[in-house]
Order: structure tokens, then C-alpha cells, then sequence
């Protein structure tokens, strides 16, 4: 079976990013290296033939113990509204450099949903506007979602004051 | 005929706390503190099929100041929690508080990093309701054990 196109430009365009690609039941993945993230993404957002003009979700995965290339990956869901595809990319972040690309000068939409994956995992994006944490309280440390952590926390349930 | 004989057939001697409790205890504004499923619960509870109202206790009052029972329904993160504490405290006196469900009571099944292990390690609560979420029966026994609290209360003990 022929592959995507966006693989083929992807492999050809970003040859020192590009891992691997992955397709299950026609939904394809591209496993790339997260140096050159804003630059794929500003080429599948504006290149004629792909046009991914909307980012459907910005989420990320902790690969502790999962025997992955690096700890972290930060996958971006892709919309093509005028081709009506769909493309997932993950890019891989090592766990001693967990710094990362904002791409909010592309898509307005990741404002959000980058504050909540810095929140939960810790992972920095540079470029981003206002890089707060979003879901847990201000004074919070750590990062919960992070295999690491331990489910009843440290202590932020126990010496938790109440602002009066 | 005097007046006396009159007097015995219109007249009712009875004490201020008998006449405002049983006041209050018929006509309690419960103010729902819904966080989670048990909120959809509590709605279920005020519907016609159990119909709240039953108990004099249908109208909801979405502002704190105008109600005398907080129903926390649903589990309480640690950063909810000062939101909760400052409604509570919004709400004037006399006032009670209902911990409807596990959450709410206990933490539940979340023994997480983010949720409040029970409300009443900050605000006192009167009646806890088992159950995840209860059922609406268990609300209504909630409602009629804190209108036997309200039964007993005394104006002189509140200041």
C-alpha cells in the first residue's frame, strides 16, 4: 500500500527529523525529533496540498519504562478541514531537555491545551505567551502526570492551607 | 360570659423556639454545592418523582446568602476547596450542611494528590449520605435527619 503523501514530504523535507511513521486503521502517526516541530508544522499547516488549518488537541505521553527512544513524546492531532484528513505527530522529547516548541503563533488553539501539558508533565514551550499552570493550584510543585509521581502526591493534600 | 372563656378556644401558649424551628424546619433553602454526579443525583431528588418540595425544601437558592443548607454534592479538589469554605461562610446563620456521597464525605475512591480527603476537615458538616452517588431516598433521609437538627435547635444557643 502506498503511503501518505504527507509521510513521503515529511521523510524528504525533514530527513534528520523524521523517526518513523505508524498507521492504524488509516489514521497515520509520524514519530519525529521535537528540534524542527514548528517548522513541520508550519509546512503542513501551509502547504496547498495538505492545509492542516486546525489543531485538534495537544496532549502527551510518558514513556517510562516503555522502552522508547526518549521519556516524553507530545503528540499534536492534525485536522485538514478542506481535505478532511487527519494526521497525528509525536515528537519526542528527552527527559534531560524537556523544552519544546510553542506553536501558538500558528494555531491561537494551543494557548491552552500547551499550559495544561506543561502543568501535567512539565514540559517547557518556548515562544508560548503566558506559560501558566492551568489545571492544579498556582503554588503547586510537580508535574502529576508524570509516571514518576507518586498518586497520593507529596504532601500537597496534607500541608495544604486554606486561603482565607 | 367573660373574656377567659373565649380566650381558651383562640389562643395557643407555646414557647418562640417550637414556633421558629418549626418554621425553619419546613421551609429549609438548601444552596447545592455540586461539584460532580451526586449534583445530577440531587436534581433527580428535587423532580417530580421524589419530589423535594415534599419537605418544604424545593427552592434552591443559587446565592448563598439566601440559604440555610449547603449540600456539598460531589468530590472537592484541594483548589475548590477555599471556594467551598468562602460560600460556606457567605451563607448567614442559622445554617447546616449536608456531605452527600463518598466524595464529599470522605474522599472516596479518589485517595489522589488533588482531592480533599472530606470536607469536614474545613467546614462542619451535620449529616454525611453514603453512597457513590446515593439514591434519592438516602437525600431525603439526609433531609429529614437535619430537619430533626433544625427540630432541636434552640435561639438562645445561637447568638
Amino acid at each position: 500500500m502506498n503511503k501518505r503523501p504527507e509521510i513521503e514530504e515529511i521523510k524528504a523535507r525533514f530527513p534528520e527529523s523524521y523517526i518513523r511513521d505508524e498507521e492504524f486503521r488509516g489514521d497515520i502517526s509520524i514519530v519525529v525529533r521535537k528540534d524542527r516541530i514548528f517548522d513541520i508544522f508550519k509546512f503542513l499547516k501551509e502547504d496547498e496540498n495538505f492545509l492542516y488549518n486546525f489543531l485538534v488537541d495537544v496532549t502527551c505521553v510518558d514513556y517510562l519504562k516503555l522502552n522508547e527512544i526518549e521519556r516524553f513524546a507530545v503528540v499534536y492531532h492534525l485536522y485538514s478541514h478542506k481535505n478532511n484528513s487527519r494526521i497525528r505527530i509525536k515528537a519526542l522529547v528527552p527527559e534531560k531537555d524537556t523544552v519544546i516548541s510553542s506553536v501558538c503563533s500558528l494555531w491561537k488553539g494551543a494557548n491552552w491545551m500547551e499550559r495544561e501539558v506543561f502543568d501535567l508533565f512539565g514540559i517547557e514551550f518556548t515562544g508560548h505567551p503566558d506559560l501558566r499552570r492551568i489545571l492544579t493550584p498556582d503554588d503547586f510543585t510537580g508535574h502529576p502526570l508524570r509516571k514518576d509521581y507518586p498518586l497520593k502526591g507529596r504532601g500537597e493534600r496534607e500541608n495544604f492551607k486554606v486561603v482565607k | 360570659m367573660g373574656i377567659e372563656s373565649l380566650l381558651k378556644s383562640n389562643i395557643l401558649v407555646t414557647t418562640v423556639d417550637a414556633v421558629v424551628n418549626w418554621g425553619r424546619k419546613y421551609s429549609l433553602w438548601p444552596m447545592p454545592m455540586g461539584t460532580a454526579c451526586c449534583a445530577i443525583e440531587f436534581m433527580s431528588t428535587l423532580a417530580s418523582r421524589y419530589d423535594m418540595g415534599r419537605f418544604g425544601a424545593e427552592r434552591l437558592s443559587f446565592s448563598p446568602r439566601q440559604a440555610d443548607l449547603m449540600v456539598v454534592a460531589g468530590r472537592v479538589s484541594i483548589k475548590m476547596m477555599p471556594v467551598v469554605i468562602r460560600i460556606w461562610e457567605e451563607i448567614p446563620e442559622p445554617k447546616w450542611c449536608i456531605a452527600m456521597g463518598a466524595c464529599a464525605s470522605s474522599g472516596g475512591v479518589f485517595d489522589t494528590y488533588t482531592l480533599v480527603q472530606g470536607i469536614d476537615q474545613f467546614i462542619p458538616v451535620d449529616v454525611y449520605i453514603a453512597g457513590c452517588p446515593p439514591r434519592p431516598e438516602g437525600v431525603l433521609d439526609a433531609l429529614v435527619k437535619i430537619q430533626k437538627l433544625v427540630e432541636q435547635d434552640s435561639i438562645k444557643k445561637r447568638k
